[in-house]
């Protein structure tokens, strides 16, 4: 069944009298369940596509159906809304707030649910748990290494349980074993809890953890490798 | 962790920077907590005030005095029902610090008049018989620790003895308190018989002002122009008033107190303003790609902006509470040493539910404009820098 499903969907940019062609009728059905990694140069449309998917942003033209909702024309209240729901961000810089402790980020997602503060707690603490972070709950960003900051990331992007990890460039910022780490963890969200996640890397050993991989040229899909 | 444990986290994240913006707060509503807890003293004098009664003072400055004699014509105009006279002693009992107003009088005439104080009888029988006796109000007897009896010695400046020494004594025999009102304006009273004798020959029949007490308070106003219209062509005019035109003329001349404490007060405020505005600026313009994060996360537009003007209402509020708190604390300290200049000194559930409405509107205003801002902010925008 397709949790995710673009149709001609294009994405321009005006700048002036300038308008930017950054996607392309682009027409994409992820399944879910899927691991989908995009690759492509850089400038691409990568983000741009991902930030679609995501419901960060709205196609120029195109149907953008994710997760059994139709995207496009949703006002910016209910899209938010939706996204609490439905989709965990995954950036390459981690994106922590610099003054909450590992857990207080985890945490954050939860506070716009009907979940009680201990309850909140408790399930922070068991995303904390599932990425291997349990012992370091009380650190801030600062006080953590850049693969564990990535980890409390991605136990901010499970803890409210959604069904899509949305992640751009997961382990841009991380040597080779790190990131092989984190894309382990990634995969075992995958394989274990059921995610579907679509992944942007620059690197081919990266995008071998998914099952699938497309490339993103000019705002054009213009492949798929398995 | 809780909206508000987010909201508290990051006011405090650049913590030397915050607890300077509180600072400047807390100073601000300490000094409004003590300048409105002057200001209402001073409109409480007045509100004491009945308007059956009216002072007639001299026309021109309270300095000049109006004669004794001028009490037998004011009796004489129809509607004054009774009048007598008070006079501004000055003086000092042991050192200035022990500031109270001190006033000589006609004993029965004047609690008489101040049907709102309250003597036991038979004191003041005694007070009217000993021409060297003194009442005082019972707080200040406490105050000082007087009992009936003691012979109680003020240092004259104002008046001067005809014997050329400048202490005057007096024994106390009797005490008498306000009825209904705390913050009633009340006075070390002494015979004023005693005092004229003694004082030099050219002062010799001057009085401050007079009471009067009209028959009818609806005719008020043409009692007291007519009073004023007798005198109208003597050597000593007279301007007549309520009790509150009275006491309100009064603080007129010390000066505007109203409009030097709101120009302060403005001033302070409106520094207070910018210094925080500047802070909320600041504290936004560094947590713009934070904001973007939470609006991923699926923080709402109108969210966002919430908890952006909740950070600046908690600043202020947060330095407003404290300010007063330190307000009520410097006047729970200082207020009963200018109890006797202005009565009693206190922060009125008015000034304190001000204060708050103040913090308030202050934490919206400063925070409007930032969290305009981050309602606006495009996630996609701000996550590409
Ligand atoms: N908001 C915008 N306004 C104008 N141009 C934009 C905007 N967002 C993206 N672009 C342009 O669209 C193109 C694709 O950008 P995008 O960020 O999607 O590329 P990418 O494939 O993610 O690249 P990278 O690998 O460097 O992250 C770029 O040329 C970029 O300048
Ligand atoms: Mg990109």
């Amino acid at each position: 069944m397709a949790i995710v499903e673009l149709k001609q969907v294009s994405r321009h940019f005006s700048k002036g009298r300038q308008t930017v062609e950054v996607l392309d009728g682009i027409d994409l059905t992820i399944a879910e369940g899927d691991f989908l990694a995009l690759m492509g140069p850089s400038g691409s449309g990568k983000t741009t596509l991902l930030n679609l998917i995501g419901g960060l942003d709205q196609p120029s033209s195109g149907s953008v159906e994710v997760a059994g909702q139709q995207l496009v024309g949703l006002s910016s209240r209910k899209l938010a809304q939706w996204r609490s729901r439905n989709i965990g961000f995954i950036f390459q810089f981690y994106n922590l707030l610099p003054i909450l402790s590992a857990r207080r980020n985890v945490e954050l997602p939860l506070l716009l649910t009907r979940l009680k503060r201990k309850q909140r707690r408790r399930n922070a603490e068991v995303a904390l748990t599932i990425v291997g972070l349990a012992d370091r709950a009380g650190h801030k960003p600062g006080e953590l290494s850049g693969g564990q900051q990535q980890r409390v990331a991605i136990a901010r992007a499970i803890v409210a349980d959604p069904r899509i990890l949305v992640c751009d460039e997961p382990t841009g910022d991380l040597d080779r074993d790190t990131a092989d780490e984190i894309l382990d963890l990634l995969e075992l969200l995958n394989r274990e809890h059921g995610k579907t996640i679509i992944m942007v890397t620059h690197d081919p050993k990266a995008a071998s953890h998914a099952q699938r991989t497309l490339h993103l040229d000019k705002g054009s899909l213009v492949g798929e490798t398995a | 962790m809780s909206t508000f444990g987010l909201v508290w986290a990051n006011l405090f994240r650049h913590r030397a920077r915050t607890l300077l913006a509180l600072f400047s707060i807390i100073a601000a509503f300490l000094l409004f907590g003590l300048l409105r807890a002057v200001a209402v003293a001073f409109d409480g004098g007045a509100a004491v005030a009945g308007v059956d009664r009216l002072i007639v003072s001299p026309k021109f400055s309270i300095i000049d005095g109006l004669p004794v004699s001028h009490q037998a014509q004011i009796e004489s105009v129809p509607g004054v029902a009774a009048a007598t006279h008070a006079t501004w002693f000055g003086g000092t009992y042991q050192t200035p610090a022990n500031f109270f107003v001190k006033y000589p009088v006609a004993p029965r005439e004047f609690f008489d008049l101040h049907d709102e104080y309250i003597i036991d009888p038979a004191q003041l029988e005694t007070f009217e018989r000993i021409r060297t006796a003194a009442v005082a109000p019972e707080e200040l007897a406490a105050e000082y620790g007087w009992q009936i009896g003691d012979r109680i010695p003020i240092e004259g400046d104002i008046w001067l003895r005809k014997d050329g020494s400048r202490l005057w004594e007096f024994e106390l025999v009797g005490t008498y308190r306000v009825r209904d009102d705390e913050n009633a304006f009340a006075a070390f009273l002494f015979h004023y018989d005693y005092f004229d004798e003694a004082r030099i020959a050219q002062t010799e029949g001057i009085v401050s002002n007079f009471v009067v007490r009209v028959a009818d308070p609806e005719r008020a106003a043409e009692v007291s122009a007519q009073i004023d219209a007798r005198f109208e062509n003597s050597t000593n005019p007279t301007r007549t008033a309520t009790e509150d035109e009275a006491s309100r003329q009064f603080a007129a001349q010390i000066g505007d107190i109203g409009l030097i404490m709101n120009s302060i007060l403005s001033a302070v405020f409106f520094t207070i303003l910018l210094l925080t505005a500047n802070t909320m600026a600041q504290a936004l313009r560094e947590r713009i790609p934070e904001l973007a994060v939470l609006k991923t996360l699926g923080f709402s537009d109108h969210r966002v902006a919430a908890l952006v003007l909740f950070e600046s209402t908690l600043l202020c509020v947060l330095g407003g509470v404290i300010g007063i708190a330190l307000a009520w604390l410097a006047l729970g300290a200082i207020g009963p040493s200018l109890q006797a200049l202005l009565g009693r000194i206190e922060l009125t559930a008015a000034t304190m539910l001000g204060a708050l409405g103040i913090a308030v509107l202050l934490g919206i205003v400063v925070g409007l404009g930032p969290a305009l801002s981050a309602r606006r902010l495009q996630v996609v925008e701000a996550l590409r820098r």
